[in-house]
């Protein structure tokens, strides 16, 4: 028995929400009485493993092979679940990326475990997993409890705390992938990767709407400086993204990312249902709307009422005057 | 070459608020219900694949008798045919069930070169039922995919979104493949494509009739509850100024530590 938890890299090194979710495998593991595993997939897999000896992992497995270097579904999910059997692992978690919600379901499809996708809490009773999700778009909650052996979940990002980094503990093991053959054959990888803060990380949260719609590109260059200057992530409104004013990945919602920010600035977003279902759990709320009567002021902790071309640079220029 | 479209037929986004934790537990939830809007996509898509590729397209939907509506709805696009599997009599049941039973209603059409479905559903918000699907039938799986740039020589070639940046791949067919929004615009049914649906004969098969149990679920949902209500009211700014809001702003969301 163990719990194991899939430390996810990308090409720019371990995924911040993977260790959220090994501090949470701590408690889970000591509340079972079992181990926690980490496993680390990859091309190089050195570095990552290091640093997660420091996040509370009794041992740390590395999958290394050059098949591994670009992230293919098939061949991560082959490992993933080679991992499992290595660990012994009866709880098996990924942050819920991308490629962690897709990996632990096909992981679990193929143990024929139970899954729990983009759980929002875990516990344990009776010896048991329990995962809470957050579905209905976030209208509904529900706990998910199994009855498989394997009890597989995929964990929303900022679900949990960032743990503290401590003394390294637990031994690196390498486990020699056995990947069968790849389905997957990578023609092209374009990267538009700009560095900025992805938004399902992202602590902060400045977000335009349809209110831009009389300069789109001064309205989110405005919005855009406001993040910049308080290390926020863009995002946007549906209607924003469909008037073509920026790109869909921004987009928050429903369609969009569900996101779960300290702090959430929505500036000209008049807050429909589709909206608050993506943005409705952060902890702090800013609505910026000329419309005084407009519904996100009734899910804001804080509202102004005013033009988004004066309150989001009046803003930046307040903040810059604070925190440099 | 055949493709089916995995369609569900969910509530009316703008109803999911007003959806109640008891309805939600007795599996009868009162609202309009329409097809799943990430399942249009996939529905367009398939449509599309025929224009290009010359495919014959089938909606398959697991659900009750009513969900015939949401397979309408994907032949008034243009879908070709539809099949429902009636899940009434099933029980217990979670999302890998589903797969399964879907997996064989697949294979009970015969060749199948492509399985489309949407991201995830608006009700269950799951996005795992096509892996599961995939996995049974021992087939790859694309998902995110934001156009198909061909098929040919057994193979389909497709864009995807991934973090940081795009990517093309090219899986062997058959594969299952979900698709983002990015992928097209999903067209409105015509009139004319609303007459020919109602008329359309969609046949429904028993999910125990296609090898699938009740009570054979991994998982089962409890404690089914609304999330607390935000309770905070909230603060408005006022100020005679744009600048002095925003000072007053600034200086209550340091206080509140999150900046
Ligand atoms: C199936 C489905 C899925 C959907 N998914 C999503 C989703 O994922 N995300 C999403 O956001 N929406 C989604 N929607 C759309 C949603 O219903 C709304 O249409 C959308 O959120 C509206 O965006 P908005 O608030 O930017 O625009 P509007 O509703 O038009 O609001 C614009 C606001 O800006 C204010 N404003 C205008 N000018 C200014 C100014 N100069 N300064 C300050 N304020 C100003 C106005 O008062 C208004 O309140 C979905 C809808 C459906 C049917």
């Amino acid at each position: 028995m163990s719990v194991l938890v899939w430390v996810e890299q990308t090409k720019s090194g371990p995924v911040a929400s993977s260790w959220e979710v090994l501090g949470k495998g701590r408690q889970l593991a000591d509340a079972l009485g079992t181990q926690l595993v980490a496993a680390v997939i990859g091309g190089e897999t050195a570095k990552t493993a290091e640093e997660a000896t420091k996040y509370g992992a009794d041992e740390v497995l590395t999958l290394t092979d050059g098949a591994l270097a670009d992230y293919r579904l098939s061949a991560y999910a082959a490992a993933l679940t080679q991992a499992v059997g290595a660990a012994g692992a009866t709880v098996v978690l990924a942050a819920g990326t991308t490629r962690g919600r897709e990996v632990t379901a096909m992981v679990a499809a193929q143990l024929g475990a139970g899954l729990a996708p983009d759980a929002i809490d875990l516990k344990v009773d009776g010896g048991k997993l329990v995962a809470v999700r957050s579905v209905y778009s976030n209208n509904i909650l529900a706990d998910i409890v199994y009855s498989s052996a394997v009890q597989v979940a995929s964990v929303r990002p900022r679900s949990f705390p960032m743990p503290e980094a401590g003394a390294a503990k637990g031994a690196v093991k390498a486990v020699a992938p056995n990947l069968g053959a790849v389905a997957e054959q990578i023609v092209e990888v374009r990267s538009t990767d700009t560095g900025e803060v992805s938004l399902t990380d992202a602590s902060k949260i400045v977000s335009g709407g349809r209110g831009v719609a009389q300069d789109p590109a001064k309205g989110f260059a405005l919005i855009t400086e406001l993040a910049g200057v308080l290390g926020a992530a863009v995002g946007a409104s549906r209607a924003a993204v469909d008037a073509g004013y920026i790109p869909y990945k921004y987009q928050v919602g429903q369609t969009g990312k569900t996101v779960k920010p300290d702090l959430y600035i929505a500036a000209g977003i008049s807050g429909a249902i589709q909206h608050l279902a993506g943005m409705g759990g952060s902890k702090v709320i800013v609505a910026i709307n000329k419309d005084a009567e407009a519904p996100i002021f009734e899910k804001a902790s804080y509202g102004i009422v005013g033009d988004l071309y004066e309150v989001v640079p009046a803003l930046t220029t307040e903040f810059k005057k604070r925190i440099g | 070459m055949k493709v089916v479209v995995l369609i569900k037929q969910t509530p009316d986004t703008a109803e999911l608020p007003k959806v109640s934790a008891d309805d939600v537990r007795a599996g009868k939830v009162k609202a309009t219900m329409v097809i799943n809007p990430w399942d249009e996509y996939a529905a367009e898509e398939a449509i599309q694949l025929g224009d290009r590729f010359d495919f014959d397209s089938v909606a398959i939907s697991m659900g009750s008798p009513e969900a015939v509506e949401a397979l309408k709805h994907a032949l008034a696009m243009g879908v070709g045919a539809a099949a429902l599997v009636d899940n009434t009599a099933l029980t217990g049941g979670d999302l890998f069930t589903t797969a399964d039973a879907l997996a064989a209603a697949i294979a009970a059409q015969g060749a199948v070169d492509l399985v489309l479905c949407g991201k995830q559903s608006v009700d269950d918000n799951g996005g795992a039922v096509y892996a599961g699907v995939a996995v049974k039938l021992g087939w790859p799986l694309v998902t995110g995919v934001t156009k198909i740039v061909d098929v040919a020589n057994g193979r389909i070639t497709v864009e995807r979104l991934v973090e940081g940046g795009q990517e093309v791949l090219s899986v062997p067919l058959p594969a299952v493949v979900s698709v983002g929004k990015e992928i097209n615009d999903p067209r409105y049914p015509s009139f004319m494509g609303i007459r020919k649906a109602s008329k359309a004969n969609i046949p429904a098969t028993a999910a125990a009739s296609l090898g699938v149990a009740s009570g054979a679920g991994r998982t089962s949902w409890t404690n089914v509850r609304k999330p607390e209500e935000r309770k905070s009211k909230v603060v408005m700014i006022d100020g005679a100024s744009a600048q002095e809001k925003a000072a007053k702003l600034a200086d209550a969301l340091i206080a509140e530590k999150v900046i």
